[in-house]
């Protein structure tokens, strides 16, 4: 919640305002019984038809003035609401952003994007409720109480015996639904879960037979659903029932009560004709709240799973001002000292007393098989994850005492996936240096091979599709290295970037990055990939096998060799 | 879909609730009618109170009863009024989920693949949900609403024609002013959904690959290219939300002038009946101006669910067209096909996805029982597709594949899956342990097989150092990798001993080493057995008994690897660009 209060306080004008004019209109709409009071009293008592005329204009008065004091607080609270809805957002997106990769592997994509969507949609609707309606509805009941005080102390104590029992019912419906309808959406998730399976996986189902058993375990996923939805439905039905009786019953109540004070002449018929308009007027009002209830305790759970993230430490940044952390040493380019590195509490180690250092212009390999720990290695290098235990160094200095911005700067990093963005090609690749020339785009294209995509799909400016759809697998790998190439970096870093490429087209590549004169680092399972490295480093579950260059390798370790001979006997 | 059948079709999934419908339909006339009767005692209430000592106490007394009953019964009413209208509405919402689910299991698989997931899954969830909110509920909605509005006006043309009139005059203000704000709301919502939908597709993309962004640190330029877009869904979310929500305060204002039109008829008529012996009281008065209040409220609602309706119907447009799909022709009487030995042929096969662009033409094939059967080629030239029509996720447009003999048109798609057991590259995992993922085709495997199957798919290892071993739950965003999931799926389909054995690029997140050894424990498995192999590492595929090259969906060669590269056509240049160096 506390997130909220400090996005709303930009709009704290608004936030405030919006119920004052409620409270305004509230009051509008509490002066129309007392006119009526005074047509029955006053006008009919006395056949004044120029009374009833002024008390019509009154009346009609009251409508506009209302209608405008109304509009003014809809608006105030339209923008505060979207003013806090864009502002958490904002928030959200920024603190997204900020989350380690730990973060973003342990929380998932879609649960993100349902934050950012779904949950802060909710949460503003909440807010436009709560400013229009959840203080106008107390102001309208409370005002109407206070009203009937000035017009009879004896009968309005009807009044104030009936709001605390219409108090406790709406609450105990409130508290009723509220786990009852966070079950529901809980299930609901379910549901949308095996939807979704069931699509991306429709030829595995099929192939094991599965349907049959998938669509009854689905029907009992929904009947619970179903279940769970009547029966909070039955309780959230009472109330509107409940309400109507009990406030029909105060009016019977009060018109006995009146009956008696106007007996005694205490009070005049009109006065009571008044009374029994300020009962209807808070019988609509609490249907009214009634239904808000629902909106809100939505929106405050929503909230809560918007708070949830908010409330995460992002990623660890040591100097989050640009500062300019010049390298120590002018040689190493990066080492590795004793690194061990767990990805999660109490999981295998995914790598073991990890030693080796890379000098500036050196090309490293990095070879082993799956799960072997290749890519966990390279991804410490950009502190991507820090590590467990040991140091990481890049140029001579801790990986942790670099600002990220200025750390990520040295290193052109090429994931697995190769992944582009929506835009033209040259936008994609700008995302390496947004000041990069043209000239320097297209000669990051020659060295990443990607020259003949820039032919083929007509320069710079063409468009890519979101995620690349319209390019070629090996295509998006070709831009996503000269993206890479376009910063400059004192560190390359291919994990297994070019495994789509042909043969021809990989040994060309690495015949051109030969000549750039960083460190470079391949990481690969094809020894033909690795082999030209200055040296190799062997994998094997999360340690080092052996170290070497090829011609070193081959000789001296069995297992390198098993995996040259497992690939290369083909051609042999 | 056109309307009319939408609504037909509607209809006819409300018949079986038909007892609740009439139930429902009786209340809200109780419910309406109590609503009005109230206020009606009421205000004869008021007129038994003229003045000091002059109350008519025997005549208050049954006046205060008469409200006392008409309000129990609304109120009782009123909730059989929802509870019936909620189980209609959950019972439908609920059936046409399930019907919508069941469906996708009987769809053809050329229907699903032409379509992106999320459509057909708002089908099933969302677009339920807002029939049953939007149509079902929106409906009683508006049926209480017309009586409601009936109920007053006749009422007051009943006791007093004048103030009926009166009434009557000022309710097109409320319909003129719906109207208006109904467009501008259009016009103002369609601006947010389209301002929505620019800032969720950079979400959706920049989250989704939020490492590289990471990777690049293009943090502060997201945020700032997302503070724009932002902005603007911000401008256009508040013209809507306050267009929108003007609807409530012109309506009240709407009553307003009615509540002050009856104010002044009904004094005056009260003044005037004065002289004449009191026809129109201050009791009856009240009783109108209550019904004031009620009588715009309706106007409100309706115009809430016409605006409802639309969407609605829309949704069910979508949900019916989708159960009114083809579904695979049923299987239901063909005989099972047995376990079979394994012989395969295809006859001048002919197949496309579209009708205009062929893909796989003159398809002949035979194959031997226990062969080892390859098929290469580049991307795209109908690979994929050739294993589709085996296991019958697509029927061929001409010709016939027979299994054993049997033309697999034949016999039931169940016992002809059953046969293959297939590995595809695409690793489907259930969100479920490891151990219900394993034993997804043989649920009543003993723990020894399972174990047996993870240890030949080299899955074993890796399992026990799974926080929870055989039991770790996979989610759907998982912890596992390409590699390890591709495992899991082998070991899947190594439990169920399959007579033939589909392996699409089955080894492909694999390294070399692993792919070599699960292709050993593979070759154990397939000892005697037919199998289809898939792949564009060729070195996988070089002990292949028989291997096909295809080249926009016609086999171009075919041969054993020697044979292939002797003739130095199209697979000796696909072989060796391989390891070009």
């Amino acid at each position: 919640m506390k997130h909220l209060f400090s996005c709303m306080k930009r709009y704290r004008i608004e936030a405030v305002l919006s119920p004052l004019f409620k409270l305004l209109e509230a009051g509008m709409e509490l002066l129309v019984p007392l006119a009526v009071a005074a047509i029955v009293d006053v006008g009919i008592a006395n056949a004044d038809r120029q009374f009833l005329l002024h008390a019509f204009l009154l009346l009609v008065g009251f409508g506009a003035a209302g209608l405008a004091f109304a509009l003014t607080a809809q608006y105030f609270a339209a923008k505060a609401a979207v003013g806090t809805g864009a502002e958490l957002r904002r928030r959200l997106f920024a603190r997204l952003q900020s989350f380690s990769f730990a973060q973003i592997d342990e929380m998932g994509v879609s649960t993100m994007l349902t934050r950012m969507t779904n949950d802060v949609d909710r949460v503003q609707t909440g807010v436009n409720m709560t400013l229009r309606l959840l203080l106008r509805s107390p102001i309208v009941v409370f005002g109407a109480t206070a009203l009937a005080f000035l017009v009879d102390v004896k009968a309005a104590i009807v009044f104030a015996a009936l709001i605390p029992v219409l108090a406790a019912v709406v609450f105990a419906v409130m508290a009723a639904c509220i786990p009852k309808y966070r079950a529901v959406q809980e299930k609901i998730d379910g549901v949308y879960l095996s939807a979704r399976e069931n699509l991306s996986g429709a030829r595995v189902i099929r192939a094991f037979r599965l349907e049959e058993k998938e669509a009854a375990a689905f029907r009992e996923k929904n009947e619970r659903l179903e279940c769970a939805q009547e029966r909070v439905g039955r309780i959230a039905a009472l109330t509107g029932p409940v309400t109507f009786l009990l406030v029909n019953l105060a009016v019977i109540v009060l018109i006995g009560v009146g009956a008696i004070r106007v007996n005694i002449g205490a009070l005049e018929q009109g006065e009571v004709v008044a009374l029994y308009g300020y009962l209807a007027l808070i019988l609509v009002e609490l249907v009214k709240f009634a239904n808000l209830i629902v909106t809100v305790s939505r929106a405050v759970s929503c909230m809560k799973r918007i708070g949830a993230v908010l409330d995460m430490e992002g990623e660890r940044d040591p100097a989050q001002a640009e500062g300019d952390v010049p390298a120590l040493s002018s040689d190493e380019a990066f080492a590795f000292e004793n690194v061990s590195f767990t990805y999660s509490e109490g999981g295998m180690p995914a790598l073991t007393g990890i030693n080796f250092a890379a000098k500036r212009g050196e090309t490293i390999g990095i070879l082993g098989g799956t799960g072997s720990g290749k890519s966990t290695l390279v991804r410490l290098l950009p502190a991507f994850y820090p590590a467990t235990e040991g140091a990481v160094r890049v140029g001579g200095r801790e990986v942790g005492a670099y600002p990220l911005r200025t750390l990520r700067g040295k290193i052109g990093y090429v994931p697995q996936k190769a992944v582009l963005f929506r835009g033209t090609i040259a936008e994609n690749l700008r995302w390496g240096d947004a000041d990069a020339s043209d000239e320097a785009l297209l000669r990051a294209c020659e060295i990443a091979q990607a020259g003949d995509i820039l032919a083929a799909k007509g320069g710079l400016d063409a468009l890519i599709e979101q995620e690349g759809r319209n390019l070629s697998g090996g295509q998006r790998q070709r831009l996503t290295i000269a993206r890479a190439l376009v910063r400059d970096p004192e560190i390359l870093i291919l994990d297994d970037a070019a495994s789509a490429l042909d043969y021809a087209t990989d040994a060309r590549l690495r015949a051109s990055l030969r000549t750039l004169g960083c460190t470079v680092v391949l990481v690969s399972q094809r020894v033909a990939s690795v082999m030209g490295a200055d040296r190799i480093v062997l994998l094997d579950e999360g340690r080092i096998a052996d170290m070497g260059t090829h011609e070193e390798l081959m000789e001296r370790c069995k297992l390198y060799r098993e995996i040259y001979d497992s690939q290369t006997e083909a051609v042999s | 879909m056109k309307r009319r059948e939408i609504y037909a079709e509607l209809v006819r999934r409300l018949k079986p609730h038909l007892p609740f419908l009439i139930l429902s339909v009786l209340s809200a006339l109780a419910v309406v009618a109590g609503q009005l009767l109230a206020p009606f005692f009421a205000g004869k209430a008021v007129d038994c109170i003229l003045g000091k000592g002059a109350v008519d106490w025997e005549g208050l007394r049954l006046h205060l009863i008469a409200i006392g009953v008409c309000s129990a019964l609304a109120a009782v009413f009123q909730w059989i009024l929802s509870l019936s209208n909620n189980r209609i509405a959950y019972r439908v919402l609920s059936s046409l989920r399930k019907d919508a689910f069941c469906k996708l299991g009987k769809l053809p698989l050329k229907y699903l693949d032409n379509r992106p997931y999320g459509d057909t899954m708002s089908a099933v969830v969302s677009d339920a949900e807002s029939v049953s909110e939007g149509l079902l509920l929106g409906f009683t909605q508006l049926f209480t609403g017309v009586l409601t509005i009936a109920g007053v006006l006749g009422v007051m043309l009943a006791i007093r024609w004048e103030i009926a009139l009166a009434v009557f005059f000022i309710t097109p203000v409320s319909f003129l002013a719906a109207r208006f704000i109904a467009s501008r709301t259009y016009k103002t919502y369609r601006a947010q959904t389209a301002a929505r939908a620019d800032e969720t597709a950079f979400c959706d993309e920049m989250i989704a690959n939020l490492k590289v962004v990471k990777a690049f640190s293009r943090e502060a330029e997201n945020e700032a290219v997302f503070e724009k877009k932002n902005e603007a869904l911000r401008k256009a979310s508040l013209k809507a939300v306050f267009f929108s929500s003007t609807t409530n305060p012109v309506t009240r204002f709407v009553n307003a002038l009615v509540y002050a039109a009856v104010a002044l008829v009904g004094g005056l008529l009260v003044i005037r009946t004065a002289d004449m012996g009191a026809a129109f009281t201050v009791g009856t008065l009240t009783t109108f101006l209550q019904y004031a209040n009620q009588y715009t409220k309706p106007f409100n609602e309706i115009s809430e669910v016409v605006a409802e309706f639309q969407n609605a119907t829309a949704c069910a447009g979508r949900i019916f067209s989708l159960l009114a799909q083809e579904e695979e022709p049923s299987d239901r009487d063909a005989p099972a096909l047995p376990r079979a030995k394994g012989e395969v042929r295809a006859e001048d096969v002919a197949f496309s996805y579209e009708k205009d662009r062929e893909l796989i033409k003159h398809f002949d094939l035979d194959v031997k029982p226990g062969m080892r059967v390859a098929i290469v080629g580049p991307t795209g030239c109908g690979k994929t597709t050739l294993i589709g029509l085996l296991m019958r996720f697509y029927d061929v447009d001409e010709g016939a594949i027979f299994v054993d003999g049997h033309d697999i048109r034949t016999v039931t798609r169940a016992s002809l899956r059953e046969n293959f057991g297939m590995v595809l590259q695409e690793t489907w995992l259930k969100t479920a342990t490891v151990r219900e993922n394993l034993c997804l085709g043989r649920p009543d495997c003993t723990e020894e097989e399972m174990v047996e199957a993870a240890k030949a798919a080299k899955a074993h290892a890796f399992i026990l150092r799974l926080p929870k071993g055989y039991d770790t739950p996979l989610g759907p965003d998982g912890v596992l990798s390409e590699g390890q999931k591709q495992l899991l799926c082998i070991a899947r389909v190594m439990l169920c001993h399959p007579p033939m054995l589909i392996l699409d690029e089955a080894t492909s997140n694999l390294d070399t080493r692993t792919e070599k050894l699960v292709q050993e424990a593979f070759a154990a498995l397939m000892q005697g057995r037919t199998s289809f192999i898939v792949a564009h590492r060729l070195s996988t595929v070089r002990s292949a008994d028989l291997i096909l090259v295809m080249k926009s969906g016609k086999i171009v060669e075919r041969g054993t690897h020697e044979e292939l590269l002797r003739r130095g056509g199209f697979y000796r240049e696909l072989y060796f660009a391989q390891f070009a160096r």
